[in-house]
């Protein structure tokens, strides 16, 4: 508000008195307390600028009344803007509204009738709750009535509020007393002059200090001829205010404007008010005689204009302005337009609210007000509730629930609007709905969905501290067992959030984040649904693993070394005190001679039981309290079809083996023709890790562990566990799945072990750097022997095109039947491949994700486009690689 | 050295220079990760219900801690730091069931921040402050947390301002301002503020009053529903030293609120906004050099007397701001034209 748009008079809306106003009176002491809120929100659209509320009746509770309509007010924005004028003759009254108020408000009002004492008193306290004050010229002797005494006892009031309590002048308000004026009492005729007098001298000589008055008195003779009241209000106004007056208790919405006025009324009103003639009291009345009976006459200029609209429009203006006093019938109209009464929230109430979530996302409306709006949208929901009930009966629904929801705002929030909407919603399409409100501890919420059978549990916060305590909620349930789903809802929540931190602590069912209430019910009914859950459970989980990706690639951009500075920290082996050793049996060793009963001791079985979902470590998990007697089962099954696979033959291995002589160049490994060492005949092209470190350790890349200029060599096999395709149509034709993925399951473990005993094969035998070796399958699978076999595809080098340099060196179609598809898959589908590098220091190792600037040189190093190389690369990609895909390597 | 003369000193430096004051605590004393049972301590090792996230215990159990955190800040460039008692009320110490100590964790809290303010005003010769902190309290009076019955309080003025009246009383001792802050309902700070005028009038300490109000979101408006103007209109009646605004914004969305309150206000306007606005986690991520860069702008466009730093920012962050803002002209001010103010949630004036 700019200094300009100040106002020279201001309105005091008067209809919430209960001492001025009969239909207000009443509203207040039947405690119908809702349409008491209309009459002041009416006062505020006719463009009262402040409200006076007076609870001073005598068969009232008036400081009770005066708190509960006040805090009313308070929950309803478009009343509560202005500021309110707290009106009482006792004291104690307009303390309790000082004490109901936030905003700077305006106390009618206090004067020294009872001396100056209490006077002093009660000032003081108006300046510590922070208000302006009202005046009255009334003092020990009574009520002042010529313009003298009147000004006197402003004056003496103005230097005690000024000088003893320290008031700012511009925060009293004197009221010299309106009286009424031809009332056929002489004394009385010079009463509107006198205060007309006092107003201008009190503007003149008490500085800063503002006049009002309650202007209905004067008229107080001509009770039930409105046209008349309203004329001398608007005549006396129009005198007052010139001499000063800068505030009035009137009633807004019935003011003539000065000039409107029949000039013969005006004038007889002038003399009355301005006491120009003896018999103008006279002369008034007679005229006022023809104009009895003439209110009403006049529109109501009030804003209807909106009650023309369509339906739909009419209940989003109400939801909008949180306007209560149609809902009903407009609700009712909606409803008579649908097949089901569900159609009216689902349709016209959810867009109107959907407006509202709009316009306070765009910040054009704010809380107090989406308060209000969420009230009538719960107006109009229980308005229908009788309808959705009978619809239930008519379609034999009745008593059935679709779910029980058990929703709360977490502990240390005090935001539930969104939840309450999400619970009217989700009520309205059948699902029972437990709220326990806001600030709701983990244990409560736990508790009551437990004792309940909750179906689903709802979290809803506003604020940023809450989203932890969802964290905390989210895994309790997990700790304890809970298997329903978690939604998640609220301003600061986020579907990053939820999947980031929300989903991890919770993995015994779906948590999920819902967007808004108009999602809610579709994400409960999916998730109570028998054929639509699981896969939309599994559709969110993959969106959030995608989100996790994402978040988890933003956050390792951020880490990433450059790689020039990764290739200077890569791991530094004594090269030169080391004799690479030389293999037995250089080239290519086809493998033909192993059967399946050689590779039995070589299974690894607890990743054979992981397939089968049976967690835990072999071969304590056949003695688990839980699971060890589903795991002897299987395992018993699993050796009955080895011994039947021994005897039968269902399997031949093939595999084959070469070592080469290489060397490291860079982040490569160079394969050459022969032990010359000067023609190329293949690369093995490595990736480095780019991870910040906070030690010492390298950047390593798999060329760290082969020598850059030794005699050096690498090796190279492909297994197989061979395939049985007849057995498998066999186990189909019987309707036998469970001895197909038996039979799936061996087979990948057979690929496994081929891969374990062929290993040793060749750091005893091909290779033969330990021939003595001899370890026990469990050292072995704990990989205590020197040398790794890193396979393409797998953390050490990812890059799954790698195989096809392993497999041209190796042959491997030819030499174990062993082929690649076209997304590079090999084919038997149990088959295992990988490089054998044999340094004692060499060790697995993950890339981790990798920077631009490595991809790049990457790219260039295979001859790729930089798009090749990020499609090879994108699961280690730690950036987000840009969509042009015309970008080359350069 | 008198409060008087401390004030005296402070209100002679904020003539010349932008005043600075500390950043967030709570952030602070995330870092160190106190464990439930450092936040017990001895004392309340048996304490029945968790205490963990009482931050304002830790004067009662971490005292060290906390002046270190104070001192880091003075260090940092801040000539006021906030007393660690954001929650020292009977009503907020009702979630950890301590409202019986509360009154002594106020006190400790004040304390503690005063022997940091004098040790680094001795050791620099600089004057330092300490501006004893008065949190909204959990609890709402003008707004109820029943949607179906908008007239229900959970509390009523009488208690909120007996709370604060306590609180301020264990502080006053140790204290040069009081600070009631992040106000997201006036008449919270309402009750506040009497409290505090009754409690000047009672024992004749004239403590200099500080207001902080916190716009909640996009809309412009407390959470409780004023505009800027409105809720300054609210609380004249104070007679603030400072007037300004705090939390839930970054620099960045609060920038036309401190430049609205500054237009308005006639006295000193203070302002310590967020380090940004939290990301997806509730972190807050921007820079000490980014808050810095805005709050150089505000300077330079005389907005201010007096800046610090809310939720997220660190004694990096209040250096960069102390360096942002030095020699830089303070904001000069002077009365609005004389007016009757009033408001209501928007803010009225009637022409004297």
């Amino acid at each position: 508000m700019s200094e300009q748009s100040q106002a020279i008079f201001v309105n005091v809306g008067e209809r919430t008195n209960v001492t001025g106003s009969a239909v207000f009176r009443r509203l207040i002491t039947d405690g119908n307390y809702n349409e008491a809120l209309s009459v002041a929100r009416q006062q505020v659209e006719n463009g009262a600028q402040i409200i006076d509320v007076n609870m001073d009746e005598g068969l009232l509770d008036s400081k009770a009344a005066m708190r509960t309509f006040l805090r009313l007010i308070a929950a309803e924005p478009d009343i509560a803007r202005v500021p309110i004028m707290i009106d009482s003759s006792k004291w104690e009254v307009i303390e309790e509204g000082l004490k109901n108020v936030q905003g700077k408000a305006v106390v009618n009002s206090i004067s020294l009738k009872e001396g100056e004492e209490p006077f002093l008193e009660q000032a003081r306290l108006v300046k510590s709750y922070g208000a302006a004050v009202v005046v009255m010229a009334f003092d020990e002797t009574g009520q002042a009535e010529t313009a003298d005494r009147k000004f006197d006892i402003c004056k003496r009031a103005y230097d005690l509020l000024v000088d003893t309590v320290g008031i700012d002048p511009n925060d009293i308000i004197f009221d010299p007393n309106i009286f009424a004026v031809a009332t056929g009492i002489a004394e009385h005729d010079d009463y509107g002059v006198a205060f007309i007098e006092a107003t201008r001298r009190i503007r003149k000589e008490l500085k800063g200090a503002h006049v009002s008055g309650g202007v209905s008195n004067l008229s107080f003779s001509f009770r039930g001829n409105e046209v008349v009241r309203q004329a001398m209000h608007s005549v006396f106004l129009y005198h007052a205010i010139k001499a000063g007056m800068d505030m009035g208790i009137v009633n807004a919405g019935q003011l003539d404007i000065y000039d409107d006025i029949e000039p013969e009324l005006r004038e007889a009103c002038e003399d009355v008010i301005l006491n120009r003639r003896s018999d103008a009291g006279e002369r008034l009345l007679e005229l006022a005689e023809r104009y009895r009976g003439e209110e009403g006459k006049q529109a109501k200029k009030k804003n209807t204009e909106w009650r023309e609209w369509a339906v739909a429009k009419r209940l989003e203006h109400s939801l909008v302005h949180g306007i209560d006093d149609y809902i009903e019938e407009d609700t009712e109209e909606a409803r008579q337009n649908f097949d089901k009464p569900l159609e009216v929230i689902e349709g016209p109430l959810m867009d109107g609210m959907n407006v509202v979530g709009d316009l306070f996302g765009d910040g054009k409306m704010f809380l107090p007000q989406v308060v209000k709006s969420a009230r009538v949208m719960k107006k109009a929901v229980a308005y229908l509730l009788p309808y959705l009930e009978e619809e239930k009966r008519r379609t034999g629904m009745e008593g059935k629930s679709n779910g029980k929801i058990v929703m709360a705002t977490v502990k240390g929030d005090v935001h539930d609007i969104g939840k309450n909407i999400v619970g009217v919603v989700l009520q309205c399409n059948g699902y029972d709905v437990i709220d326990l409100g806001v600030m709701v501890p983990a244990e409560t919420i736990l508790d009551t969905a437990k004792k309940e059978g909750a179906d689903i549990i709802g979290l809803s916060g506003l604020i940023t501290p809450s989203l932890d305590e969802m964290v905390t909620v989210a895994a309790e349930m997990q700790r304890q067992g809970y298997d329903i789903p978690l939604l998640i809802g609220g301003a600061t929540t986020s579907p990053a959030h939820t999947a980031v931190k929300i989903e991890p602590a919770y993995k015994n069912n779906a948590a999920i984040h819902v967007n808004d209430a108009s999602r809610a019910v579709g994400v409960v009914s999916k998730l109570l649904s028998g054929t639509a859950r699981d896969g939309y459970v599994a559709d969110i989980r993959e969106e959030y693993q995608k989100i996790r990706e994402r978040r988890a690639n933003a956050q390792a951009a951020k880490n990433r070394v450059p790689l020039e500075g990764a290739r200077k920290n890569a791991m530094k082996i004594d090269w030169a005190g080391y004799e690479p050793p030389q293999p037995k049996t250089p080239g290519v060793t086809k493998i033909d001679d192993v059967t399946v009963k050689d590779l039995i001791p070589y299974i690894d079985w607890t990743p054979f039981f992981a397939a089968w979902e049976i967690k835990g470590r072999f071969p304590q998990i056949l003695d688990d309290p839980n699971r060890g007697e589903a795991a002897r089962s299987l395992f018993e099954d699993a050796k009955r079809m080895l011994d039947t696979m021994v005897q039968e033959g269902w399997l031949q291995p093939r595999g084959v083996v070469g070592l080469w002589p290489a060397n490291s160049d860079g982040d490569d490994i160079t394969v050459w023709t022969d032990e010359t060492r000067t023609k190329k005949r293949a690369t093995f092209y490595g990736l480095r890790q780019q991870a910040a470190k906070d030690n010492d350790r390298p950047h390593l890349s798999q060329s760290d562990f082969v020598s850059p200029d030794g005699a050096d060599w690498i090796g190279g096999f492909a297994v197989t566990a061979g395939e049985n395709p007849d057995k498998i149509k066999e186990f189909k034709a019987d309707n036998d799945d469970y001895s197909g993925i038996l039979f799936a399951a061996l087979s990948d473990r057979i690929a496994e072990a081929f891969a374990e005993y062929l290993h040793e094969r060749v750091r005893r035998q091909h290779w033969g750097y330990s021939p003595d070796e001899s370890f026990k399958s469990e050292e072995l699978i704990a990989e205590a022997y020197r040398g790794i076999r890193p396979a393409p595809g797998y953390p050490s080098q990812p890059d799954h095109t790698e195989k096809l340099t392993l497999f041209d060196l190796l042959d491997a179609p030819d030499n174990a039947g062993v082929t690649l598809t076209e997304s590079l898959a090999m084919m038997p589908a149990s088959s295992v491949s990988g490089l054998y590098i044999g340094h004692p220091e060499s060790a697995y190792f993950a890339v981790g994700r990798i920077a631009e600037d490595q991809a790049k040189d990457y790219a260039k190093r295979k001859g790729w486009t930089l798009a090749e190389a990020e499609k090879a690369l994108a699961p280690i990609l730690g950036y987000e690689p840009s969509e042009n895909d015309e970008k080359s390597a350069a | 050295m008198s409060r008087k003369d401390r004030i005296a000193a402070i209100e002679a430096a904020a003539k010349e220079r932008i005043l600075v004051l500390d950043g967030a605590m709570g952030t602070q004393i995330q870092n160190l990760k106190p464990s439930e049972e450092d936040y017990r301590g001895e004392r309340f090792a048996d304490w029945s219900s968790p205490v963990k996230g009482n931050n304002d215990l830790l004067n009662l159990t971490k005292p060290d801690a906390i002046r270190e955190i104070h001192e880091h800040y003075f260090e940092a460039g801040a000539d006021i730091v906030e007393t660690n008692t954001f929650s020292a009320t009977t009503i907020a110490q009702a979630d950890y069931k301590m409202e019986s100590i509360a009154s002594e964790i106020a006190r400790e809290g004040a304390r503690i921040a005063r022997e940091a303010a004098d040790n680094v005003t001795k050791a620099t010769g600089i004057q330092r402050c300490v501006a004893g902190a008065i949190g909204p309290t959990n609890k709402t009076l003008s707004l109820s947390p029943d949607v179906n019955d908008p007239g229900y309080r959970e509390v009523d003025f009488d208690q909120v301002y007996a709370c604060y009246y306590e609180q301020a009383e264990a502080m006053q001792p140790f204290v040069d301002f009081m600070l009631v802050e992040t106000i997201f309902d006036t008449l919270n700070a309402k009750a506040a503020i009497k409290a505090l005028l009754d409690l000047a009038d009672k024992t004749g300490e004239d403590v200099p009053i500080l207001l902080s109000g916190t716009i909640t979101d996009a809309s412009g408006r407390t959470l409780s529903g004023q505009t800027t103007e409105a809720f300054w209109n609210s609380v004249r009646h104070a007679k603030p030293w400072a007037v300004g605004l705090n939390c839930a914004l970054g620099a960045d969305q609060l920038r036309r609120y401190v430049a609205e309150m500054s237009r308005v206000a006639g006295t000193r306007v203070l302002a310590y906004p967020n380090a940004g606005l939290p990301n997806a986690f509730g972190e807050y991520d921007e820079t000490p050099a980014e808050t810095a860069e805005h709050i150089a702008e505000w300077a330079e466009s005389g907005l201010l007397n007096v800046v610090g730093g809310c939720c997220g920012t660190t004694p990096g962050h209040i250096a960069a701001i102390a360096k942002a803002v030095k020699g830089k002209a303070p904001r000069e001010f002077s009365p609005r034209p004389p007016a009757m103010r009033l408001s209501g949630l928007e803010p009225f004036a009637l022409s004297a």
